[in-house]
Order: C-alpha cells, then structure tokens, then sequence
C-alpha cells in the first residue's frame, strides 16, 4: 500500500518543478500561467492525499475550492493577457513596462 | 500490487509531462503536456478514492482550463523563440532555487513524523460514495463557502469578458430604440402619379 509520503513526494516535486519553469521562462506569460496550474496541481494532490490519510472529507471539500479559483485565475489571467498583447503586439514580461513598475 | 504499479506509473508519467510543460519549445506542446499532466494527477487521486475531484479535474482543466490555454497559445501570433532567450541564463540559478525548494519541502515532509502522528489510521470503508458523501457536506456545513466559490466565478466570467471585449466602429449594428420609434408616417408617403410623367423623389 502506497503511504502517504509517497503523495507527497510525488507533490513536493511537481510543486518545485512548478516554481523551476515561472524561474526558467521570466519572458513567456503563457508559460507562468501553466506553472501556477501545476503549482495548483501540487497544492490539490497534498489536500487529497492528507483527506484520504485523516479520513476527513474537509481536504477534498478543499481542493474543489481550489480548483474554482484556479480556473477564476486562469480565465481572468488569460483575458488580460489577450488585451496586453493587443494593445503591445508581445507578452514578454519586461514589456510590461508602462507603470515604470 | 496492482495499486502500486498504477501510483508508480501515474506517478512518473505526472512528474515527467510537468518537466516536459516547462522544457517544451513549442507552446502547444505544453499545454498537450499540461492535459497529460492533468489525466495523470486525476489517476493518482482515484487511487485514494477521491473520485469527484479526480472527476473535476479532467472536466474542468482538461475540458475547460487546458482549452481556453490552447485557444489562447493559437489565437496569438506570438514569436515564442525570442521570448525564450533568457532561458539558458536562468537555468543555473533556476536549478539551484529549485533544489533548495525541493530539499526543504521533502525535509518538512520527513519531520511530519517526529512530532505526534495525528491520526494515521486507514480510511473507513465507505458507507456512502465518495460523490454522496462530498455532496453532504458541501451542502450543509460548506454552503456559504460554496455560494462564494459560484459568485467567483461568476465574477470571473464577467471580468473576462468585459476586459476582452471591444466596441468595434466598422460594423454596422441596428439601433433598435430608433427602429421603435419610427411610424409609418414619417417612412410611408402615398402618391398617386398621372400616366408617363415618372415619380419625383
């Protein structure tokens, strides 16, 4: 029987590769938005694992919460990305520049 | 031994499409592998019974999230070569903070042990489905949570669109309170012209 640090292991790694392509790929939006999914991904598999391991519902219960603000995230995310680029004619990070942020 | 071998695989298959989304050089290869990562991670959590959410994550990120992200990636023409010119740059530091990463939250999972084991006992068989049993509990104790988490996305719906949609000039759509407000006495004149002397406009 698979235990419950094998889940986490599984989601520690994919959490890090997740943080390793926002590091990698700093010019690509689409890019950073696919890693905060797998990021969310890793969020909503340790929630799983530790509710089938306390045998509470609460962490399932959880993850679906999770899961609506992720896809608010990606939708909201995308849009702005769309009228960036509309607007720029590129999604590069650092062309974002007009606020002198 | 048949659990295994499918978290072994479900395991591997999730961490290598992860590492392909970011390694990818074309966009729409990632999202592919993204969808792959999805279905994986889905096999995992119905490995330990939690088949709605294992459920809602192929219908909403593969069906719906993975899509919009494909729309997205095809609808732009982007040059994604120039976007990826920092890439081998970063990668060294990226390494490095990655490891890190990694080695902290494997030591964090290791020291769950020491402390008091909370609970650790097996999951009780299921009396009611996962589905019935979620259900339950989502429409009693977690219902206001719940109608918050509709509101947000409804609230995000909005968002999407009114950020994305534009007022276009060139086409030409019928103003429908002047097309009310016309009678037939301004648009109807009745004439009544003698043989061979024509119509006068």
């Amino acid at each position: 029987m698979i235990g419950l640090g094998a889940y986490l292991t599984v989601a520690a790694i994919l959490f890090t590769i997740g943080v390793l392509g926002i590091f990698l790929n700093r010019r690509n939006v689409i890019l950073m938005l696919m890693a905060i999914e797998l990021i969310l991904l890793a969020v909503n598999i340790n929630l799983v694992a530790f509710s089938a391991y306390l045998g509470d519902l609460t962490g399932q219960v959880l993850a679906m919460f999770v899961l609506t603000v992720a896809a608010a995230e990606a939708a909201i995310g995308l849009a702005i990305l769309v009228i960036f680029f509309r607007r720029r004619g590129t999604i590069a990070v650092d062309a974002a520049d007009r606020m002198r942020g | 031994m048949i659990a295994t071998i499918a978290f072994y695989l479900f395991a591997t298959l999730t961490i290598a499409s992860a590492v392909a989304v970011i390694f990818a050089r074309n966009p729409v290869h990632s999202v592919l592998w993204l969808i792959l990562a999805f279905f994986n991670a889905a096999g995992l959590m119905l490995l330990v019974g939690a088949e709605f959410i294992a459920m809602l994550l192929v219908i909403v990120y593969v069906g719906a999230v993975a899509v919009l992200f494909l729309f997205v990636v095809m609808m732009l023409d982007i040059d994604f070569a120039q976007l990826r010119s920092g890439f081998s740059r970063n990668l060294p530091f990226g390494i490095i903070i990655a490891l890190v990463l990694l080695g902290e939250i494997v030591v964090a999972v290791l020291a769950h042990k020491a402390g008091p084991v909370m609970a650790g006992q097996a999951i009780p068989a299921a009396q009611v489905p996962n589905i019935v049993a979620l259900g339950q509990l989502l429409y009693s104790r977690y219902l206001f949570a719940f109608e918050i988490a509709g509101l947000i996305l409804l609230v995000a719906m909005v968002g999407a669109i009114v950020l994305t949609h534009r007022s276009r000039s060139d086409t030409r759509t019928p103003k429908a309170s002047r097309q009310l407000r016309r009678r037939p006495d301004q648009a109807l004149k009745l004439t009544d012209p003698a043989v061979g002397e024509g119509m006068k406009l």
